[in-house]
């Protein structure tokens, strides 16, 4: 069976509530057959207005919203056939776990012993058999949390979104909850729309990640390109730690390009920025840099470590280095670790093709 | 395994039950005396009223004061033949003692209530002592059966016995156009004469629409309500509150205004020929005038419970509902309305509750159709004066409140009420 690569296609989606600002700008976006992929994104970046616009609870202002090749702009949200897990899970809390799970069934008129059948298997798909006499309110958060995926699944939708679901949870039970939610998508190959604002889970779950702001989808890629080669200074901030150095260029050949600092010049890979004397923002992973490297690396620079914070696995270190004082290092811990004291001058190097020449912030 | 061997101690030796009871006693004290005020409020406000109430309807202790030695003598008569030599004696004696106090007449109007004729006899036997035709060294007995003819009557003598106990529950009976009848016996008054079990009929059923309609409009604004963003909310709030914070009679009286013949109203359909100018229909002074006047009046009181319910109902379940595949009507009725049935509950029961008990407004555009059984409770504590009956009404009333409450709790369960 081949796989639709524009299972759910949103063509020039605009919203607005109030006819003044633009929610949703110009949002082309194309989803394929059980691809997990994830809306991430700050509050009121237009995430959950995109999903709430799938399921049907809000019509596009403009453009429209495409389900297997059929515009689903003007079906009502019950006609859809979309599974929906919410924020606050909106377990029916009158119902027991099994009349939950059974409304989507009865309201599609379906046998009971069918009904029966697959609330079962759903049920066991999310390891809650036996719970379902008990009602929501007796339920802990993880375990809600899995009847409402359940209850979004029992239905076999074409296609599920899921609003936050995880949110309300503690961080280890969210974890846990990531891995499930990632192996049921697996294990039945439904297609799967996230929304969240946590990046951790967003880069664990997702085939595919749309970071969102201001309306607008700033990348959409796999979650190793996300974090590796953000296409500019919001993805780069939003995904994962950051060093920035703002400067401007100095000169540019191809791919490298030598960025003018206050104080120094650092050689960086020229993505965003295309002629001489361009502002531009260079952004830097912090554990791309290296401590004393043993090797001969592109970028060598000397600061002053102003603060150590031990963390376990590794070892945080705050540097002063070419002006910006927030300079972020992370030393990996071990017997051979170096003896890091807060004033000392240390050498900092790091290769310019993992330095970005980013869009200025 | 006795209890002994099991009992824990405390570090000092003393048992653990006694140490804690020691150390929470000052807590329990604060706590009563915190609640003390409100105790003793509700003690004067209300028990002690209602206790006061409920001693007024079954107090039949006049007749047991003016005529001691009457029933004492009785107390050994068996009531089917005429009484015995003492009892005439008995009576004779405590009706001197009337005489000389000038209390006489209230006995006759009391026992004239019992049985009819009393009142001529009793005053005809009064002529006879003051002029001092009796004479106390002969036979009372005779002497008395010779005054009138209906003092030879069993009958009426058995009406006098009837009257010795110092309680009765000839009030509650005539609540429910029932009396004693001669034998004893409850009867029923006659068929043109029942209008208290019309009263209460009609109270029911006009509590009932009452109730209904408040229902049927104030579900629809109390979900608008709960809906509307805040600053739409507030205000259709305030166009809730604003009639609640008017006066009762200012409302009443301007639905007379509308609703009367040459009301408002009235005028609307003619002018739009709904109705022709000759032939007004009647609005007011009747059911129909309460009903309206009533649904408009009590309608905060359903609106307002079932806002603070419909508010906690999260607007995801909703949706959940619809995405789930059900209808915008299936979500409603088997997500929605399930959640609002505590509101329903709480909004219903007061409701019906304040309608059954209605005063002001059925007595100002009721007419004689629309009168509930308040205006009679009213009629007898300022018209008639027979706060007796009045108080025996009232009560009820409210045993007719704890019943509805019961079978309430019973089917709904009062843990689900949700007042806000």
């Amino acid at each position: 069976m081949s796989k639709n690569p524009e299972f759910v296609k949103f063509d020039k989606v605009d919203k607005s509530y109030d006819g003044k600002v633009l929610v949703v700008k110009d949002l082309q976006l194309d989803i394929a057959e059980g691809e997990f992929i994830t809306m991430l994104g700050p509050s009121g970046s237009g995430k959950t207005t995109c999903l709430m616009m799938l399921a049907g609870f809000e019509t596009p202002t403009n453009g429209e919203i495409l389900l297997d090749g059929n515009i689903i702009s003007n079906i009502p949200p019950h006609k859809r056939g979309i599974g929906m897990v919410f924020q606050n899970y909106a377990l029916f809390p009158h119902m027991t776990v099994y009349e939950n799970l059974a409304f989507p069934l009865r309201v599609r008129k379906m046998e009971k012993d069918e009904i029966d059948k697959k609330v079962d298997k759903a049920l066991s798909m999310v390891s809650l058999n036996g719970f379902e006499t008990r009602m929501p309110g007796q339920l802990s958060g993880g375990q809600q949390q899995r009847v409402a995926v359940a209850r979004a699944l029992v239905f076999d939708p074409a296609v599920v979104l899921m609003d936050e679901p995880l949110g309300a949870l503690d961080k280890n039970l969210r974890e846990s909850m990531q891995y499930e939610i990632k192996h049921i998508h697996e294990s039945i190959g439904v297609t799967v729309v996230y929304v969240t604002h946590d990046q951790s889970e967003a880069l664990t779950m997702s085939n595919r990640i749309a970071v969102f702001n201001d309306g607008k989808v700033q990348q959409l890629s796999n979650p190793a390109e996300l974090y590796e080669k953000p296409v500019n200074s919001f993805v780069a901030e939003f995904i994962g730690e950051n060093n920035t150095f703002n400067g401007e260029v100095a000169e540019i050949s191809g791919d490298e390009c030598k960025v003018k600092l206050s104080n120094a010049e650092i050689l960086a890979n020229a993505i965003s920025v295309k002629s001489k004397g361009e502002k531009t923002t260079v952004s830097l992973r912090p554990e791309r840099a290296l401590i004393e490297p043993s090797e001969k690396m592109d970028n060598m620079f000397s600061g002053k470590i102003e603060e150590v914070i031990y963390h376990g696995d590794h070892t945080r270190v705050r540097i002063n280095l070419l002006g910006n004082p927030e300079f972020i290092l992370k030393v990996p811990n071990s017997t051979s670790n170096l003896e890091l004291k807060v004033k000392q001058d240390i050498k900092i190097g790091w290769n310019s093709s993992d330095a970005r020449a980013l869009d200025p912030k | 395994m006795s209890s002994e061997t099991k009992q824990i101690l405390t570090t000092d030796g003393i048992p653990l039950e006694v140490s804690l009871k020691k150390a929470e006693k000052k807590n329990k004290i604060k706590a009563f005396l915190l609640v003390a005020p409100l105790l003793l409020f509700l003690f004067i406000t209300y028990v002690f009223p209602i206790g006061e109430m409920f001693t007024r309807s079954v107090d039949d202790k006049m007749i047991t004061n003016m005529l001691p030695k009457t029933f004492k003598a009785m107390e050994k008569w068996d009531g089917k033949e005429l009484p015995p030599e003492d009892v005439f004696a008995g009576f004779y004696s405590d009706y001197k003692v009337l005489i000389e106090n000038q209390t006489q007449g209230k006995l006759g109007q009391r026992l004239n209530k019992e049985k009819n004729g009393f009142n001529s006899i009793t005053k005809k036997l009064m002529r006879q002592i003051k002029r001092n035709k009796i004479d106390e060294s002969q036979s009372i007995k005779e002497q008395i059966m010779k005054v009138h003819k209906r003092w030879r009557d069993v009958e009426y003598w058995q009406a006098i016995k009837r009257t010795a106990p110092p309680y009765t529950m000839v009030k509650y009976l005539k609540g429910v156009d029932m009396y004693f009848a001669a034998d004893g016996s409850i009867a029923q008054v006659d068929e043109d004469r029942r209008i208290h079990r019309i009263l209460w009929l009609r109270t029911l059923e006009i509590a009932l629409f009452v109730t209904i309609f408040c229902f049927l409009m104030g579900y629809p604004i109390a979900h608008l309500l709960a809906t509307l963003p805040m600053k739409y909310s507030n205000l259709l709030m305030i166009c809730v509150l604003l009639p609640f914070w008017t006066s009762l009679l200012v409302r009443t009286a301007s639905w007379m205004i509308l609703l009367q013949q040459q009301g408002v109203v009235n005028d609307f359909f003619v002018m739009i020929g709904l109705v022709a100018d000759d032939s007004r229909p009647e609005m007011m002074y009747n059911k129909v005038g309460t009903y309206v006047a009533m649904t408009q009046i009590l309608l905060p009181f359903m609106v307002l419970p079932l806002y603070s319910v419909m508010k906690t109902i999260s607007p995801s379940l909703m949706r959940a509902g619809k995405s789930l595949g059900g209808t915008p009507f299936v979500a409603f009725w088997k997500v929605y309305f399930p959640l609002t049935i505590p509101g329903i509950g709480a909004g219903c029961l007061l409701v019906f509750i304040l309608a059954i008990g209605y005063y002001i407004t059925p007595a100002l555009v009721g007419g004689a159709s629309g009168t509930l059984i308040s205006n009679q409770i009213a009629y007898h504590m300022k018209t008639t004066l027979d706060w007796s009956f009045a108080s025996a009404m009232g009560l009820m009333l409210l045993s007719g409140v704890l019943v509805i409450y019961w079978i309430y709790n019973k089917l709904v369960g009062v843990d689900n009420i949700k007042l806000g």
